[in-house]
């Protein structure tokens, strides 16, 4: 039997990419999780974070996202998904800096902090 | 009867007019592909966030607590009316026809007695509505020094519709805009966004429970309220994002189709000009001949 199950991820202006994978690591609002075959259903957020998979042609850096699995359907919505290899330095270090500046401002509340501390390490990871 | 140089000005402006909507009809072409690309690109996305909300909806567990974007304050008293329509013209019937339709929606509201607020995106939408609603347009948008649209500007939008519903400005907010059927066919649309559901049909659909089962073997990680307070102001600007795409895919195949009729209906007024002038022409030399003629004679 086949261990792979669909996968759908998609941004507001293109399917970033639709195909079969048996194994897909997504940046889960609470920790990272793995997804197989055969998961249960379930709805979450994604943090900032990094997106690998079989299958895929490579990772992909998410800033946001909803995703839903069910009926052994994977489906990513993300406004900002982005492969890494199409993720200019420029942009890398801005979106860095950006996020850093506001990490520093005092007048964010936890949860944006919790986001911003993990978009600040993720984009530290990528080189 | 005009002259043969009065006849020869109006074929020379007919056809330069010609000219420009012909320029017109391929720029809309071309930015027409664009256009279509990107809102079938963007159906995908706003329907499985729809969806998604469908799904999550069918599980709360206390329709009464539910977060207030999804099923309304519970009155129907304030309308705040979303037009969506182009920055230019020359685009057939693409601003009055969404004009029309909120117009018949206005009317519609201001005999029920309720409240109409008004904002509109775009210029020409506003153009064609101040002089008939013009004191209810609480707010107008235009993106001209914006080339396309994306979800940012969708973003600021969204945003700014939740500011004014969190201060209680509105009970339902209705968009319209024009979706995208082919080329020849846009059909305006009306599409209510706030509430996303309402309490009856949140009830209905849990009294059905048709796959119980399936709907609530959900895990939600972090809690579905929590999910869904997130989730719906998103749903706002997607859908307004969508809108946008299916708009301006519109005002291009509009546009294209306005054009084409205008480049032949110029083609067909240069043919009967052309007609007139040749036969005025052949009219005045037969004049000359016969005078030229009858001179002779007459010696």
């Amino acid at each position: 039997m086949s261990l792979n199950f669909n996968l759908e991820i998609i941004s507001p202006d293109k399917k970033i990419f639709v195909g079969e994978t048996s194994e897909i690591i997504i940046p889960g609002f609470e920790g990272y999780m793995t997804v197989l075959k055969e998961h249960i259903p379930f709805i979450t957020f994604l943090r900032p974070g990094i997106i690998d998979g079989k299958n895929l042609s490579d990772q992909l850096f998410v800033e946001e996202g909803t995703v839903e699995f069910s009926k052994n359907k994977l489906l990513i919505l993300s406004s900002t998904a982005i492969f890494l290899k199409e993720l200019q330095k420029d942009k890398k270090d801005s979106l860095r800096q950006e996020a850093e500046k506001l990490l520093s401002s005092n007048n964010i509340s936890d949860k944006q902090r919790y986001i911003l501390s993990y978009k600040v390490d993720t984009l530290k990871q990528i080189n | 009867m005009p002259s043969l140089d009065d006849l020869k000005k109006r074929i020379k402006s007919v056809k330069s007019t010609q000219k420009i909507t012909k320029a017109m009809k391929m720029v809309a072409a071309a930015k027409l592909k664009k256009a279509q690309e990107s809102a079938e690109n963007g159906r995908p996305y706003s329907e499985k966030v729809q969806n998604i909300i469908l799904n999550l909806t069918k599980s709360i567990n206390d329709p009464n607590n539910a977060p207030k974007l999804l099923i309304g304050t519970g009155k129907d008293e304030v309308h705040l009316c979303v037009v969506m329509t182009a920055d230019r013209g020359l685009c057939g019937g693409f601003n009055t026809n969404i004009c029309k339709l909120a117009k018949k929606h206005f009317r519609k509201i201001t005999k029920e007695g309720k409240k109409l607020k008004i904002i509109t995106i775009g210029t020409k939408g506003y153009d064609q509505i101040k002089s008939e609603y013009g004191k209810y347009v609480i707010k107008k948008i235009n993106f001209k020094n914006k080339k396309k649209l994306s979800f940012i500007e969708a973003n600021e939008i969204g945003k700014v519709i939740l500011r004014l519903y969190e201060q209680n400005e509105f009970d339902k907010c209705y968009i319209f805009f024009n979706s995208f059927k082919n080329v020849i066919t846009q059909i305006p649309r009306s599409e209510l966004i706030i509430p996303a559901t309402s309490l009856s049909d949140l009830q209905s659909s849990k009294d059905k429970n048709t796959d119980y089962e399936e709907t609530h073997s959900y895990e939600f990680e972090p809690e579905e309220d929590e999910i869904l307070n997130e989730l719906l102001p998103k749903n706002i600007s997607v859908q307004i994002l969508k809108a946008f795409l299916e708009n301006a895919a519109s005002e291009q195949g509009s546009r294209m189709t306005a054009m084409d009729n205008a480049t032949r209906n110029a083609g067909d007024l240069v043919e009967k000009l052309t007609i007139n002038y040749n036969r005025s022409r052949q009219a005045s030399i037969t004049k000359e001949l016969i005078e030229i003629i009858s001179g002779a004679e007459s010696l």
